[in-house]
């Protein structure tokens, strides 16, 4: 067993991984290194071939394989990142701050001065929604049918219905689509879509794939492969309502019904939030313990995976500030106002800038939003066309903010 | 002597291992395409304590014997068995009257240990169930187990005792002269035998038509569950807790899963006895809902947004509501039929019965095998050894470092290990090693298992199956 002290350890090579690496790297720490425990670095990155990410972090539109190779070019440019791929993360012992990895090579404990936490998303499963029926092959989450079809070159089947209007499953409904497969529904229970609406327009309007809302699926059937999906009509308390179901001959299903933090591994030690299951973090990514970053889809979901890396960035600098010289500066809550459903981040530490990144709890035709700290105003614009699905980002810079908690809040 | 056994659940696999001590050729057919996958595969995987079962039933005869086999047969065959107990709950004056009713039942039925608890015991023990709680019945010899497991683990050990399985084989007709069996008619061929134990599960009763033999009819009744994430959820109760039977059976149960997930089930509703409801593995929003509200009511602060598994098994009940076990009228032709619960718990029992009768009945004595292996490796789980030990194992073989199943951490020797033992689909892989049994679902994993799996059969991974030929997973090529 090997064991191997490093500046800064981060779990996950994906699109906050990378960022968080750059981020250290730059601040010019001695060792950062990286475990990945997929067979490549670049996470989900590597199966979404479709376009429009990078518009923010390198100014122009790339596919998701593209960005992720632009970030691993950047990441190359720094002698002081090692990634290692093939490293599955078994165990962490907080109090010692050992981390133990296991791989082909054997058993590593890693003694890192800080850790940064990028380990991402996992897509919620057909179980977790308590749909009645039989339990065929033909249903799968969204990212497996986006990985067997793009990266693995392999049909799922002949005519699909899609659960849920999440951005993947948007994008996969135009994919499969594209590839012959008939795409005879989009079901979503919420009155509102779930995915941005560029992808609305984009992958359904354009080829004519019916949207129904408040709906959901209140059967699956099929002995072996999938038959029959059977959906129906949501009243108000989300029942629903007998007499409108409609029934569709499909052999493929595809559950595009929300991500979920992975945060299990540190529920023990860290504060999660537990509604989301993100780990709670401030404005330099910093957790509730000290020597621990966490930034990415693992603390809140973002929209954009550009995002992602900025916020990488942002914790891998100021792990590697307080790897430097135990920066530890006076934290400030950031509380959620009215109408706010989603908000990163919960504190806010001097010295940083402030990235806002929110939701709204329902659809709103307009809002103000405001932006507080005691007695003055940081931010507040009106916004049109407000929806929980589209994330917002604000940007305070430091030189505005003073100390005392602040407030985020929507006023309809 | 050759002996053909139909089915091979947990009876059919236990009757196999056992009858595979003695100098017997053993042919085990399955119509599936594992082993383990029809009404072993979806119950409340309980090792029951026995003191259900009226006294006088063929159930209350095997079920205590059964249990204690478990203790052995768990060491033998190293698959997970864990005793904690059961906890029946009264929550009414009414309730507690049956309580005391189960405990002389139980004592009668020779269960050792019961004890009825107060409410400040239980709460003590179990702080999670509902304070309104008034007493329990304990029965420390009630267990959890994997059924499926059980059935794997005990014909991986027939066949390495000289027993033949062959799955995808569907009996189709049992011939017979002058009321002696003498032949079975697969859809994989012929086979002629001295001796058939119809161990059918759902179909025990139209085996035992296809020869000509006494039987008792059967329907199934369907019990759907729900599972809750061992990563949120796990720890939530210790032991397994029943509400107070009703006339219904022994009621929906909260309790931990070998794994450390939280199951709750059954319900329980009789389906007629036509051939097509024998498949009906469908789970309904009324099972759900009822689910839902008699978990609440014994355990107020489970949470089902923590659920990442629906499923729905069916148990084979009788008009008697007992098992029916032992020789016919044909001569060679043995039942153990009508399995319903205690099933799992009494088949150990059932099956070194049925070696006895099968002799008794054909007034032979078998010879035992001077080189008969009792015992059968678990496969190893390597996440589970001190970090030193697991390190040392890589050193030997790198495939026990390289992480497959992320959630229930399976390494990609696991996988060639459950390969080499038969499995041939994505739920063999998963039944054998619990990879695509966590909070993803397969989710992360199961491309790389279809990978594995048509690497090692020498396939591609549009050939693999989900459990059965018509289970396919990939439709072929998007582009050529």
């Amino acid at each position: 067993m090997k064991e191997k002290s490093v500046d800064i350890l981060v779990i996950g090579a994906g699109a906050a991984g990378l960022g968080a690496a750059i981020g250290a790297a730059r601040e010019g720490v001695n060792e950062v290194v990286l475990v990945e425990r997929d067979d490549r670095s670049g996470g989900v990155l590597n199966q979404c071939i479709h376009n429009g990410f990078g518009l923010h972090y390198f100014r122009e539109e790339l596919t998701g394989p593209e960005y992720a190779e632009r970030i691993k070019r950047i990441v190359q440019q720094y002698p002081n990142i090692d990634v290692k791929v093939e490293q599955y993360v078994h165990q962490i012992d907080y109090r010692r701050k050992e981390v133990v990895v296991a791989s082909t090579e054997g058993i590593t404990v890693y003694k890192p001065k800080a850790l940064i936490v990028a380990t991402g998303a996992r897509e919620r499963p057909m179980g977790g929604i308590l749909v009645p029926g039989t339990r065929p092959s033909g249903v799968f989450t969204a990212g497996v049918a986006q990985r067997f079809v793009n990266l693995e070159n392999r049909l799922l089947g002949r005519r699909a219905i899609i659960v849920g209007s999440g951005d993947i499953g948007l994008i996969m409904a135009r994919r499969l689509t594209l590839e012959g497969v008939e795409v005879v529904a989009v079901v979503e229970r919420m009155p509102y879509p779930g995915g941005l609406e560029r992808n609305i327009r984009q992958c359904l309007k354009d080829f004519n794939i019916p949207l129904y809302l408040s709906h959901t699926v209140v059967g699956i059937y099929g002995r072996e492969r999938l038959e029959e999906v059977v959906i129906a009509q949501l009243d108000e308390s989300f029942k629903p309502i007998p007499g409108t179901e409609k029934r569709f001959k499909v052999d493929t299903l595809i559950l595009s019904v929300g991500l979920i933090p992975q945060s299990t591994l540190f529920k023990d030690f860290l504060k999660i939030d537990p509604w989301t299951k993100g780990i709670v973090t401030s404005s330099s990514g910093r957790s509730s313990l000290n020597w621990i970053f966490a930034a990415g889809n693992c603390t809140v979901i973002y929209d954009l995976v550009d995002w992602v890396t900025e916020e990488g960035t942002v914790a891998g600098k100021f792990a590697a500030t307080y790897v430097k010289n135990s920066w530890e500066p006076a934290k400030f809550f950031v509380e959620k106002g009215q109408n706010v459903g989603i908000l990163f981040p919960s504190w806010y530490e001097e010295g940083t800038n402030l990235n806002i990144y929110l939701r709204v709890k329902k659809p709103m035709e307009e809002g103000t939003i405001r932006v507080k700290q005691r007695n003055n105003l940081l931010y507040s614009k009106k916004h049109l066309n407000l929806s929980p699905s589209e994330m917002i980002s604000i940007k305070i810079p430091e030189s505005k903010i003073g100390s005392g908690d602040i407030l985020v809040e929507v006023i309809e | 002597m050759r002996i053909g056994i139909i089915g091979a659940g947990v009876v059919g696999a236990l009757v196999a291992r056992e009858l595979s001590r003695y100098d017997i050729e053993l042919l085990v057919f399955e119509k599936n395409w594992d082993v383990g996958m029809g009404v072993t595969k979806a119950n409340s995987a309980i090792v029951h304590a026995g003191y259900d079962d009226e006294p006088g039933t063929v159930r209350s005869k095997f079920c205590v014997p059964g249990n204690a086999m478990y203790t052995e047969l768990s060491k033998e065959l190293q698959f997970d068995l864990k005793r904690i107990g059961s906890l029946v709950l009264a929550f009414k004056d009414e309730e507690l009257r049956v309580l005391e009713e189960l405990y002389k039942r139980g004592e009668m039925n020779g269960v050792p240990g019961l004890e009825i608890w107060d409410r400040d015991r239980i709460l003590s023990y179990e702080p999670n169930v509902n304070p309104e709680v008034v007493a329990a019945l304990w029965a420390p010899t009630a267990g959890i187990t994997e059924p499926w497991m059980v059935a794997m683990a005990a014909i991986e050990n027939a066949i390495e005792n000289g027993a033949k399985l062959f799955l995808d084989t569907q009996v189709l007709e049992i011939a017979t002269e002058n009321q002696r069996v003498k032949r079975l008619v697969t859809n994989k061929g012929e086979f002629e035998v001295d001796v058939v134990i119809n161990a059918a599960g759902m179909y025990g009763d139209e085996v035992a038509k296809m020869a000509g033999a006494e039987f008792v009819p059967l329907h199934p009744r369907k019990g759907e569950y729900i599972l809750l994430d061992k990563q949120e959820f796990g720890g939530f109760v210790k032991s397994i807790l029943f509400p107070t039977p009703s006339v219904l059976g022994k009621g929906t149960l909260v309790t931990p899963t070998v794994d450390g997930g939280i199951l709750v089930g059954p319900t329980a509703v009789d389906l007629p006895p036509e051939r097509e409801f024998r498949e009906d593995t469908s789970t309904t929003f009324e099972g759900f809902e009822a689910l839902m509200s008699k978990a609440l009511k014994m355990t107020p602060l489970i949470d089902f947004r923590a659920s990442i598994k629906t499923f729905a098994g069916l148990r084979p009940e009788s008009p008697q509501k007992d098992f029916f076990v032992g020789r016919t009228s044909v001569i060679g032709f043995f039942n153990i039929i009508a399995m319903r619960s205690p099933g799992l718990t009494a088949a150990p029992a059932i099956a070194k019965f049925i070696v006895e009768e099968v002799q008794e009945a054909l007034g032979e004595t078998f010879q035992k095998k001077s080189d008969f292996k009792p015992t059968r490796e678990r496969i190893k789980h390597y996440a589970d050894l001190p970090a030193t030990v697991w390190d040392e194992e890589i050193k030997k073989d790198p495939l026990a470092g390289r992480m497959i199943c992320f959630c229930n951490k399976v390494t990609e020797r696991e996988i060639l290990e459950a390969i080499k033992r038969g499995a041939r689909t994505i739920d063999g892989i998963k039944f054998r090693t619990r990879a695509m049994f966590g909070s993803c679902q397969g989710g992360f994993c199961m491309h790389r298992i279809m990978k594995i799996l048509a690497r090692e059969l020498g396939t591609d991974i549009s050939d693999i199956r989900l459990r059965s030929e018509g289970s396919f997973i990939l439709l072929g090529q998007v582009r050529k």
